[in-house]
């Protein structure tokens, strides 16, 4: 399986890994494959508040732009600045480039995502038009 | 053609053949077009493919008109700006067709077949209004205007190894085609193929002008494609075509050039022939010259972290909007993040400082020269 179980996914793509209190956030691999070569990356402040569902940031390929959403709200808390100097990272292994670590605020809030297996399915029918 | 076929995703002949190879489609202009190609490593790779070695573009959705007859000369010099009138047989000139009020009906590579006899290569996005542009504005000359846009697979070979890969598959001896000549020859065992020395890539390269059935077409790009192994050819999209001609500064319809831009502010006067006693367009184009410039188009870098893009404003040093991008990209060869824009003149010297709004905030960007990459010319 591409998408690691013990990871939490939204319909915009990003995936989150939880750690008791804590969550790194990164875009998946599909994501990154849909948006070709990346050469921009634009992450919060390590302090910033984090709201679920609202953008966060923003990634940039070649030939696009696209918004970062929040799976979860939290406190950036440490943010993956050598992705600013090589957002090539996130081509070659999108499940370990993380971009910004939170502070969860609620924990509860992830069982709202989908599981590596709901967002497999969700991405071979939105890939399979 | 009834409205369904109208409506409908056009494909190139090559459609099949890019699909199997796994080329990531987008639709363009109506028509289903290989963005890139993740076997050919993506749009960065295959943009420096074609810096460095040579790229592959199947070009088909282009247009194609032909103008033949004894005043075949005569319709071409009313409607485009170029002076066609010293186009040897054999020799293509950039040039542009115009609405009276000297704005762009689209750009143009005009072609001089034989004696009375051109072909204008044309935009995929504006074939139809081309087509009845042209027809409507020559009836009153004695030539025969036919679209030949459905008969030719075009194929773009481009680099600086595109020479000597096209070398390989012609009897023709291609160091006498010079940069902007074409010739007819022998192409992969086919006959009489128009084989043009142009490009959109800003390096050295040819369009090849193939016979449009799906047999064809694909048995020729797989030949140039094998033939191309040895200089490490790659099949390119539409990704890498558009950051290519970004870094040449070469314009795009819809961008740079549209129906509202005139000549002038497109700073593209060394194609427009003011000394040609008429053409359409060019009354207009006199009293726009005599009012002077309120836009001009200007090449930028950026200073800090952000890409400016198509249609972000562009704001002066204190933030006040004062213009717009029309296209904007990360540069793979020259890595920097560069744009074209129209901005007032009195904002357009070299190193003059403004900004790009990028997600509501200004970010600082120098004007410099274009094009922003030239090639060492060897033709």
């Amino acid at each position: 399986m591409p998408y690691p179980s013990d990871f939490k996914y939204t319909k915009e793509h990003e995936w989150i890994k939880a750690e008791g209190k804590y969550a790194t956030i990164g875009i998946t691999t599909y994501a990154q494959d849909s948006l070709g070569d990346i050469v921009f990356v634009d992450l919060p402040k390590v302090g910033a508040e984090l709201t679920v569902g609202k953008v966060f940031g923003s990634v940039e390929s070649v030939k696009a732009v696209s918004d970062l959403y929040a799976p979860a709200s939290g406190t950036v808390k440490e943010v993956n600045t050598a992705l600013t100097t090589a957002p090539e990272k996130i081509n070659q292994d999108a499940h370990a480039a993380w971009m910004v670590k939170l502070e969860l605020k609620d924990p509860g809030e992830l069982n709202a995502l989908l599981s590596a297996a709901d967002y497999e399915k969700f991405v071979s029918e939105e890939g399979g038009h | 053609m009834t409205t369904a076929e109208a409506a409908a995703v056009r494909k190139t002949a090559l459609n099949a053949v890019h699909r199997q190879m796994g080329a990531k489609m987008v639709e363009f202009n109506g028509w289903d077009m290989p963005v890139e190609y993740p076997s050919s490593g993506g749009i960065i790779a295959e943009h420096n493919a074609v810096r460095t070695g040579v790229g592959i573009f199947d070009v088909s959705h282009m247009g194609d008109i032909r103008l033949t007859g004894p005043q075949a000369l005569d319709a071409v010099q009313h409607i485009s700006m170029n002076d066609a009138a010293r186009l040897a047989i054999g020799q293509a000139q950039y040039s542009a067709m115009l609405y009276p009020q000297g704005t762009f009906v689209d750009d143009v590579i005009v072609h001089r077949l034989g004696e009375d006899d051109y072909l204008l290569v044309i935009n995929a996005g504006t074939r139809e209004k081309d087509f009845d542009w042209v027809r409507n504005n020559t009836r009153q000359f004695d030539c025969r205007v036919e679209s030949l846009s459905d008969d030719f697979t075009q194929i773009a070979v481009q680099g600086p190894k595109a020479a000597s890969l096209v070398q390989k598959l012609t009897d023709v001896d291609l160091s006498a085609v010079k940069f902007y000549w074409f010739t007819h020859g022998s192409l992969c065992g086919l006959k009489n193929i128009l084989l043009a020395r142009t490009g959109y890539t800003a390096e050295d390269g040819f369009e090849l002008y193939v016979p449009s059935d799906a047999a064809t077409s694909a048995r020729i790009w797989n030949e140039i494609l094998q033939a191309g192994k040895e200089f490490g050819a790659v099949a390119c999209g539409l990704g890498s075509r558009n950051t290519l001609r970004l870094e040449g500064r070469l314009p795009l319809y819809g961008h740079e050039i549209s129906d509202t831009i005139n000549v002038w502010e497109a700073g593209l006067d060394r194609f427009c022939k003011m000394e040609k006693p008429q053409f359409i367009g060019r009354t207009a184009l006199e009293e726009a010259r005599a009012k002077g410039l309120l836009r001009t188009l200007i090449g930028l870098e950026m200073m800090e972290r952000g890409i400016a893009r198509d249609g972000y404003k562009v704001q002066d040093e204190g933030g006040r909007e004062i213009g717009y991008v029309t296209s904007g990209s990360y540069a793979p060869f020259l890595k920097k993040n560069i744009a074209l824009a129209y901005v007032p003149p009195q904002f357009a010297a070299l190193g003059s400082h403004i900004k790009v709004e990028i997600r509501n905030q200004g970010v600082n960007a120098v004007v410099v020269p274009t094009p922003f990459y030239k090639r060492q010319k060897k033709n």
